[in-house]
């Protein structure tokens, strides 16, 4: 597993972007929830579309801290670190 | 209210759906006439949205039954079954359950939720896995965040997603417990049960498989979807309901795993609680001898889905992938859910409203549930209405309104 920061952030963007279908500036401090308007279903279906383009599990419990894109990229860099 | 602040989105859509006419969330049964009929708004009304599968509320035996608990029993137990004692109707509810399955043990919980919240939340350890379908009910979801076990979600009815999700597990050390569904009560769609067991066998993990709706509705003998998929002996743990088929409330979990009685003095969400009371069991008890003995409920139980499910596809609604005693009508948006909820309870017909985030996909339904003791004739009048409104609400197509009602006539 070879996934840098910026790899790994550019695949969440790209995602995010294709998801929400009209154009929006995302950065890290975008929020998930209050800032998209993703429910708690939908961010875990979000997070599922990444896992697979990334091959990684992420644990909900994990999901659950998650606030801002910034903190979805953080999270995945280490998921993906200790795999 | 700052502690109250965090609901606020939550509270402007509550506040909306308050000042409505009818709001689908405070909707009042004001007298129930029978297992298909209530009293709403002084309007005599058609249940269309109960889980009462086989009807089995108003039956007279199950009466009977309950109402001689009561008397000799009393109307609570004042306490747990751990604490302040097991009653009689307990004890022989459990050996009931576990005859019926055919299984060694048997637990019964307070509710459904309680069952799933318990067996989950026990059963999972801290290094252990749990995989969850990602249609799972919420109760199944909470069970999980009781534990201290990791949790993955895999793929709604996806055997290779959960697949992959072990294969990224193989080194993890802990047991691997995949939870599943027989049918899931938003879309009334089944589990491809006899493949996640195949991937259950490759990987050595346990398989739990909740059958709260499946109860009664699948199966030879009522099993569920273990019996109809012929998987029963991969199935380390079943769990369900007696709020739906057998028409109390309740919750148990079958299994033939060695030592399963320990989890009586681990399992917090069974200690911890009232036990059910003996009017209820007794009811439940008598219910699950019916739904043993009259196969013919399930039969019209099935044939009553698939007439619904039939009737909606011809009148050019969108629908769930399956039919099964729930049938859902899929609908653009949450508002046009519950407008359409509310121009069917005005006319008589009572369903539900199914709204994001408690549906999967963000998808808003309309969704109802059929009995044995409906009619033929009631789903007909049912279907009747559901073309008048819908076409009046261009959910679906004219043209193609008069062409199914010409199919069904």
């Amino acid at each position: 597993m070879d996934n840098s920061v910026s790899e790994i952030r550019d695949v969440i963007f790209e995602s995010m972007h294709a998801l929400l279908r009209h154009p929006v500036e995302l950065t890290d401090q975008t929020k998930i929830a209050t800032d998209l308007g993703l429910d708690s279903v939908a961010v875990m279906d979000f997070v599922m579309e990444i896992e697979d383009k990334l091959n990684v599990s992420v644990p909900l419990d994990r999901i659950a801290e998650v606030q801002t894109l910034g903190d979805l990229v953080e999270t995945l860099h280490n998921v993906l670190s200790n795999a | 209210m700052p502690l109250l602040d965090k609901f606020g989105p939550m509270a402007a859509q509550y506040a909306e759906a308050e000042q409505a006419a009818n709001n689908p969330f405070s909707v009042v049964l004001d007298l129930v006439l029978s297992p298909t009929e209530a009293m709403v708004n002084g309007r005599r009304t058609l249940l269309l949205g109960t889980n009462n599968y086989l009807g089995l509320t108003y039956d007279p035996d199950v009466i009977a039954r309950s109402t001689e608990a009561v008397r000799r029993f009393g109307t609570g137990t004042t306490g747990s079954r751990i604490a302040n004692g097991s009653y009689d109707g307990h004890k022989r509810l459990e050996q009931s359950l576990a005859e019926f399955y055919g299984r060694r043990h048997a637990m019964v919980f307070s509710t459904g939720y309680q069952a799933n919240l318990g067996i989950i939340s026990t059963l999972a350890g801290k290094n252990d896995h749990l995989l969850l379908d990602a249609d799972c009910h919420a109760s199944i979801y909470d069970g999980a965040r009781l534990g201290q076990a990791q949790v993955t979600r895999f793929r709604h009815n996806s055997p290779e997603d959960l697949a992959q999700r072990l294969r990224r597990l193989a080194d993890a050390p802990g047991d691997k417990i995949i939870v599943v569904e027989g049918i899931y009560s938003m879309l009334g769609d089944s589990a491809p049960l006899r493949e996640f067991a195949a991937v259950k066998r490759e990987w050595g993990a346990y398989l739990i498989v909740d059958e709260a709706h499946s109860l009664g509705v699948l199966g030879d003998t009522g099993r569920g979807l273990a019996e109809a998929a012929g998987v029963e002996a991969d199935v380390d743990f079943i769990l369900g309901t007696f709020s739906k088929s057998l028409g109390g409330i309740g919750g148990y979990c079958v299994s033939d795993l060695e030592g399963f009685d320990v989890l009586r003095v681990a399992c917090r969400p069974y200690m911890f609680t009232a036990s059910p009371p003996p009017g209820n069991i007794a009811a439940t008890l008598e219910a699950l001898h019916q739904l043993r003995a009259r196969p013919v409920l399930r039969r019209q139980l099935n044939d009553r889905g698939r007439q619904l499910y039939a009737g909606l596809a011809a009148l050019g609604f969108d629908l769930g992938p399956e039919p099964s005693p729930v049938v859902s009508v899929i609908l653009p948006e949450p508002q046009a859910a519950i407008e359409f909820w509310k121009r069917l309870l005005d006319a008589g017909l009572y369903t539900n409203v199914s709204l994001p985030p408690a549906t999967p996909k963000s998808l808003s339904l309309l969704r109802s549930s059929v009995s044995a003791a409906h009619t033929p004739g009631q789903i007909d009048h049912a279907l009747g209405l559901f073309a008048e409104i819908g076409r009046a609400m261009d959910f679906i197509p004219a043209a193609q309104t008069r062409r199914a009602a010409a199919s069904l006539a």
